[in-house]
């Protein structure tokens, strides 16, 4: 088991004609992954490396029965794709797309609530469930199939995270990138409910960064809710107040956001954060560690 | 994005949006002669992007054109420090005079996207013309805050009710409801993150006026705004990092010496701080982009190397899918292009390490490599001993 992907995920690409589009199309392929269909408006009926492409995801869902997409489409059109998405059902959309306007998302973010369209991102490296289905831009060889669950703001810290764990013999059930923009779909409470109900997830670590509150927020679920060990790395203890570290969202504003703020309510709720992210594995190992003492 | 006081409230004016007269100078005559044009009594205002103008001497009130000749004088290139600039302050290049206005009262008003709802959020408070972040602390009953339904808009009724919770009566309390709808359509037809009126004020006369206003873009939505450019005044930004953007790299300038190039932000965030843990201090933020090319790679070597306080750099590609012998290959033609003789440590993980390393390693420049990521900030520490 896992969350979100599995081996029975039929997968569709928006923007596949595009050259990352296509490109990590075969990646996620190679890996495994049920590229079923791409669709690109105006060039429906080709198809692109033997797959078909349509001219809507309705059609593309209608021929192929797919139920997840992965989202490529340049940011002036990325939004209205994700509601193309919605519109269509599909379980589960993953947003790549980096650089889509504010505006686009608050409503966006309304459309979909409510619907039975799950969105991972945008701005995020996408899903992987190891050995079985990876959805979006991540290197697959530095994941190992096994029982941790990952969840992260971050893109690359996320591989350095992973290739830690992997590294310390834990191998994980599904990595999410959630995305570092300030309107994203799922959030940390959203996954973390997710693998708290996974039986094949049996701790998870979660990467967070300065900016915003979903740190804290997802802290206090995490003392009320979940039922299995939690180990974090918060990014940006050193970064100066005032200044956008690359993400729209990473920026410490009104004393707000800051990182040792994350870390103390982090660990008052339990949760074993990494001083380091030199490592990040090794709070994974302490917090498997303290569960088997409570034992 | 930001932009002056003066061209946000430019762009509240062309949104109805009430704004006292005033004029931009960019030398001290024409500072003379706009408050010639107010009759003497005026406001002048220095324009940087950054508050806390007012305790740092650069908004003041002048009773006559000759002193506010002297006051432009003073102020123009004179870097000014406020709270938000840091110890190195911001050039004043430019200078708003504005017409002197009888104040009555001042509120907050402002609209921002409010992360926690996904929504954008009206906040209001009868308390103006002070931090707004102190008044949230302190007494955080004088905050109103309306959290507006994409679908459904900001209503007559909803900022009718933020008017009347401000103690507005009668046609002010009207006139502040069409404010409040102007201040909306401004956020979404301009794609705000943020747009500020710090203080809104009645003045003696019975009107209303954005005395001060301050407005931040969307950098994503550039695309539909080609004005947003324009707009932008290069003077008030660090030249590297105004280079960098230009090639897509997300550069801040920070007080170490060594430089860092990282992929991510959320990487390079961490990279920071494993430096900072083994002693060392960064001389820079710098994301090359989580699918770091060769050129940006370059870039993006060139850049850091621009700053004389780096005294040596550290690499840190996490790629993954990328070719670390590809990645080598820019950082060595960057750097043999520049001569460096600094020394740098390399981390990288992707495809393609050893061959990487060994390009690296033969390149007679005076590099290390890192086998992991401590590992990597420990050697370039080490190295600059």
């Amino acid at each position: 088991m896992s969350i979100l992907l599995n081996n029975n995920s039929k997968v569709i690409v928006q923007g596949i004609t595009g050259r990352s589009g296509l490109f990590h199309t075969q990646l996620c392929r190679d890996y495994g992954t049920k590229i079923v269909a791409g669709v690109t408006p105006g060039k429906g009926g080709i198809h692109i490396e033997g797959i078909p492409v349509f001219n809507t995801v309705d059609e593309a869902v209608r021929y192929t029965g797919a139920n997840v997409s992965m989202i490529f489409v340049p940011p002036p059109a990325a939004a209205d794709a994700i509601l193309e998405a919605c519109d269509a059902g599909l379980d589960l959309a993953v947003c790549i797309t980096e650089g889509i306007p504010v505006r686009d998302m608050v409503l966006a973010r309304k459309v979909l609530q409510g619907s039975r369209t799950r969105l991972v991102g945008p701005n995020c490296p996408g899903v992987i469930t190891p050995d079985e289905c990876k959805v979006g831009i991540m290197p697959g060889y530095i994941h190992k199939k096994g029982k941790i669950g990952v969840v992260s703001r971050s893109g690359t810290l996320t591989y350095e995270a992973v290739k830690q764990l992997t590294e310390a013999g834990l191998g994980q059930s599904t990595c999410v990138g959630i995305g570092g923009d300030p309107i994203i779909g799922m959030n940390f409470i959203d996954v973390l409910s997710l693998f708290n109900q996974d039986p094949e997830t049996e701790a998870v670590f979660m990467i967070g960064e300065i900016g915003g509150s979903a740190e804290e927020d997802a802290a206090e679920w995490v003392r009320e809710n979940m039922k299995k060990p939690v180990a974090a790395f918060i990014a940006g203890v050193t970064a100066p107040p005032g200044k956008r570290m690359g993400h729209a969202g990473a920026i410490i504003t009104g004393g707000k956001g800051k990182a040792e703020d994350k870390i103390r309510t982090l660990t008052e709720c339990g949760v074993i954060v990494s001083s380091s992210p030199t490592r990040m594995g090794e709070a994974m190992l302490e917090a498997l560690g303290n569960k088997g003492k409570k034992k | 994005m930001n932009i002056h006081e003066y061209q946000a409230k430019e762009i509240l004016s062309s949104f109805g949006i009430p704004v006292p007269r005033g004029r931009v100078a960019l030398t001290s005559d024409q500072v003379e002669r706009a408050a010639k044009e107010f009759g003497g009594r005026c406001v002048v205002k220095a324009q940087i992007y950054a508050g806390g103008r007012g305790k740092a001497g650069g908004v003041k009130l002048v009773h006559h054109p000759e002193q506010a000749q002297e006051l432009g004088k003073e102020l123009f290139g004179k870097r000014l420090v406020t709270i938000q600039t840091g110890p190195e302050g911001l050039k004043v290049r430019r200078i708003l005079v504005e017409e002197a206005v009888e104040i009555a009262r001042e509120f907050y008003l402002s609209i921002t996207l409010d992360r926690t709802t996904s929504r954008y959020c009206l906040i209001a408070s009868a308390e103006g013309g002070v931090e707004i972040e102190e008044v949230a602390a302190k007494s955080p009953e004088k905050i109103h805050m309306l959290t507006i339904d994409p679908f459904v808009g900001l209503r007559p009724y909803q900022a009718r009710r933020i008017a009347l919770a401000l103690g507005l009566k009668g046609s002010v309390c009207e006139d502040s409801v069409d404010l409040i709808l102007n201040l909306y359509k401004c956020c979404l037809e301009k794609d705000c993150f943020l747009v500020e009126i710090n203080p809104l004020v009645i003045t003696k006369a019975g009107w209303l006026l954005a005395m001060d206003a301050k407005i931040t873009f969307d950098d994503n939505a550039l695309f539909r705004h080609r004005e947003y450019p324009d707009m932008m005044d290069y003077s008030q930004l660090d030249p590297l990092e105004i280079n960098a953007g230009k090639y897509d790299l997300s550069y801040i300038k920070l007080k170490g010496n060594i430089g860092c190039m990282v992929n991510g932000a959320g990487l390079a965030m961490a990279t920071l701080d494993v430096l900072k843990e083994y002693g060392g201090e960064p001389a820079n933020f710098l994301d090359v982009g989580g699918g770091a090319t060769r050129e940006k790679v370059a870039e993006a070597f060139k850049i850091i190397m621009e700053d004389p306080d780096v005294k040596g750099v550290f690499v840190n590609i996490f790629g993954g899918i990328m070719r670390c012998d590809v990645i080598a290959q820019g950082i060595i033609e960057a750097a043999s292009g520049l001569h460096c003789t600094l020394p740098i440590v390399v981390r990288m993980d992707g495809s393609q390490v050893e061959e990487g390393k060994r390009l690296l390693m033969e390149s007679g420049l005076n590099v290390q490599v890192g086998v992991n990521l401590g590992d990597g900030a420990a050697r370039i520490v080490k190295m600059l001993g």
